[in-house]
């Protein structure tokens, strides 16, 4: 096998150890509690497969979710391909400005467009930095910038 | 936010199954300090002792062997139970399949003649560079012992210097000469080697 590592790759330990929570948040707030676990375990194997091919270790957090992002796609096709067995929730019922929930807020997160959402969650649930946002969705700085502000003044729209 | 241990472990169980674990992690405590073992499913390929930087040894695994490293402490489980019992001088010959992709053509020439030295016993460097048919190598064979990566189960340091010295020890002479004591001994010596911390 011949690599062209400069540096060596830490052990994939230490990425898991590092990242794994943040990855799992931002599952959460994306695909949901009941298919976070299984995103996020598609997300580790399918790194750990990779990562001695992995020629960039600068940043290792974007790399995983660039990952964690396809499969909560692919989750989400999944799930709207299946039939769903209750009818949600009546949106309007839970919205209390006053103590909207930490989970009924990630419920309207959950609703934005997909940029706006993933944006939104990588900056607050992943508390992660423009850079990072823009390297994890493939797009500019500004335009990550963009979709986190086009997302918030959604959700405060929401929730007024 | 961390993760709980049993997404952790159900993680470990599924690389396992698909056979993603290239080499597996575990420490241990010993009287001569916390070892760091690690196993390719060959067999083991790397012991470190304390001593030594974690992030280097890591490293050139990560580099030499695979950066698919992950604790799985069960996979070192038999490796760790024979060190237990080899350190308590309820053990003599360890049974424990070896992995021996980083060590060289020479090196394992040396590292496997080096493992017939029976235990309490001793060999100079002359003796083993004779044996091997470079009798004017016993710099080399130095050399060679001083980058074992599998210290204590394959036992560099029996290895001396002629003339009673003991020569040197990648863990350093401490862990070498409690090594042999405990060796000549069949007893675990009295005093360690290890120098007590305060952390």
């Amino acid at each position: 096998m011949t690599t062209v590592q400069t540096t060596p790759l830490p052990p994939f330990q230490r990425v898991f150890d590092e990242h794994a929570g943040a990855v799992l948040h931002f599952l959460t707030a994306v695909v949901g509690v009941s298919e976070a676990e299984d995103c996020f375990q598609e997300t580790m194997l399918s790194a750990l497969r990779a990562y001695p091919r992995l020629i960039d270790a600068s940043n290792l957090r974007g790399w995983l979710f660039t990952i964690a992002r396809r499969k909560a796609i692919d989750a989400r096709r999944a799930l709207a391909r299946r039939p769903t067995p209750v009818a949600d929730p009546d949106p309007g019922a839970a919205l209390d400005p006053q103590g909207e929930s930490d989970d009924a807020l990630w419920d309207r997160v959950r609703d934005l467009p997909a940029k706006q959402r993933e944006a939104v969650v990588l900056r607050f649930a992943a508390d992660r930095s423009y850079e990072e946002i823009a390297a994890a969705m493939s797009t500019t700085q500004d335009s990550a910038r963009q979709s986190v502000h086009q997302g918030l003044k959604k959700l405060r729209r929401e929730l007024r | 936010m961390t993760v709980d241990t049993e997404l952790t472990t159900r993680f470990l169980e599924r690389a396992e199954a698909a056979r993603l674990v290239d080499v597996a992690m575990a420490t241990m405590d010993s009287p001569i300090g916390t070892l760091l073992l690690l196993a390719t499913p060959r067999g083991i390929v790397r012991i470190s002792f304390e001593s030594e930087n974690r992030d280097e040894v890591l490293g050139e695994i990560a580099m030499r062997v695979s950066p698919r490293i992950l604790e799985a402490p069960r996979r070192l489980d038999p490796a760790r139970r024979e060190l237990d019992r080899y350190f308590t001088g309820k053990l003599r010959v360890f049974d424990l399949p070896i992995d021996w992709t980083l060590i060289g053509p020479f090196a394992r020439r040396v590292l496997r003649r080096t493992a017939r030295i029976p235990y309490g016993g001793v060999a100079s460097y002359g003796d083993v560079a004779y044996d091997i048919g470079t009798p004017r190598g016993a710099r080399a064979v130095g050399n060679a012992l001083g980058s074992n990566p599998i210290p204590v189960v394959v036992p560099c340091h029996r290895v001396v210097r002629t003339g009673g010295a003991i020569g040197g020890y990648g863990g350093g002479l401490p862990r070498k000469r409690w090594l042999l004591d405990l060796e000549s001994g069949g007893m675990p010596p009295a005093t360690s080697p290890v120098a007590a911390r305060s952390d």
